[in-house]
């Protein structure tokens, strides 16, 4: 009868992938578990087990489950776009940001223009501003709305946007 | 041995072929560049990469390579995906920047809608002031104008 060497029982999804044996003090085994065999996969394709393991032995251990996952996010990246990967992301993510500050300025140049024009109306209207607060049209309720002699003052013009 | 070894054949010690993969993309002036990617990837990888790729667009996979390969080096634990992260974040912010400058633009607009027309309540006040009875709601009811 063949003689039957022990092994683990739960070998890492790393082990299980280089079919070898996984030792209690595996270095891959809490970050790439047995159930998620498609994680370790990526991350072998595009980085290999060894510089895997390099990256890992230069991290602090309580970081290297960031590290993982963030490996991991790059291999995905890189998967799938082999050409810019996560540089690809990252330009694109470059890109929204530059519309919606575009966006951001514009809409605050609009807004400028809003508040010199509520200040312009209300100082031209003939109806004492205390009537234009109804509760009917819900102005008074908005907040740092001040009213003055001379019609409706915005404080937004002076509003510290964050 | 060729005199004009590429960056990964000179890492290697090894001669360095007519057809070598690398030596377009790695050339001898800029060894660390292939040290760079060879720390990270393995040379292997990035030849099998290479491979995989039109030939066209193996410029730009080299590059951005070469480019996650300096933001894992300078940031062992998050990389390039530590920059997407922040990139996130940011647009987040703005968004909501952009959201609430938006509201006011709203609420600015109504309130411009609002003092341009007459108030009902002033309305109201002079009718009842004169004893007239309320029609003020009523669109087809004009002879208090």
């Amino acid at each position: 009868m063949k003689s039957q060497e022990p092994r683990s029982s739960s070998s890492c999804a790393a082990c299980k992938f280089m079919k070898r044996r996984c030792t209690p003090h595996c270095l891959f085994a809490p970050y790439f578990l047995a159930d998620e065999p498609k994680k370790f996969a990526k991350v072998h394709k595009v980085f290999g087990a060894s510089n895997v393991t390099k990256i890992l032995n230069e991290v602090p251990e309580p970081q290297r489950q960031d590290a993982v996952n963030s490996l991991v996010f790059e291999a995905e990246e890189r998967l799938k776009d082999p050409v810019y990967g996560c540089i690809g992301a990252i330009a694109s993510l470059q890109d929204k940001m530059f519309q919606l500050q575009h966006d951001l300025a514009v809409a605050r140049a609009r807004l400028a223009r809003c508040s010199s024009k509520t200040s312009y109306v209300a100082s031209c209207s003939n109806t004492s501003p205390l009537l234009m607060l109804d509760g009917e049209f819900g102005l008074a309720s908005f907040d740092d709305f001040v009213v003055d002699q001379y019609g409706l003052t915005n404080e937004f013009r002076q509003h510290p946007f964050p | 041995m060729t005199s004009t070894r590429c960056a990964a054949c000179k890492y290697f010690r090894r001669r360095c072929r007519p057809d070598c993969i690398f030596a377009p993309y790695f050339p001898a002036d800029n060894p660390q560049r292939f040290a760079c990617v060879h720390k990270i990837y393995g040379a292997s990888n990035i030849g099998k990469m290479l491979e995989e790729l039109p030939v066209e667009l193996r410029v730009d996979a080299m590059e951005s390579l070469y480019y996650e390969a300096k933001c894992r080096i300078q940031d062992p634990v998050y990389g390039c995906a530590g920059i997407v992260s922040l990139l996130h974040q940011e647009l987040h912010s703005a968004q909501s920047q952009l959201a609430k400058v938006q509201a006011e633009i709203a609420f600015l607009d109504a309130t411009n809608v609002a003092l341009a027309k007459p108030t009902s309540s002033a309305d109201a006040s002079l009718v009842q002031e004169n004893g007239i009875d309320q029609g003020l709601d009523d669109q087809f009811n004009m002879w208090f104008y």
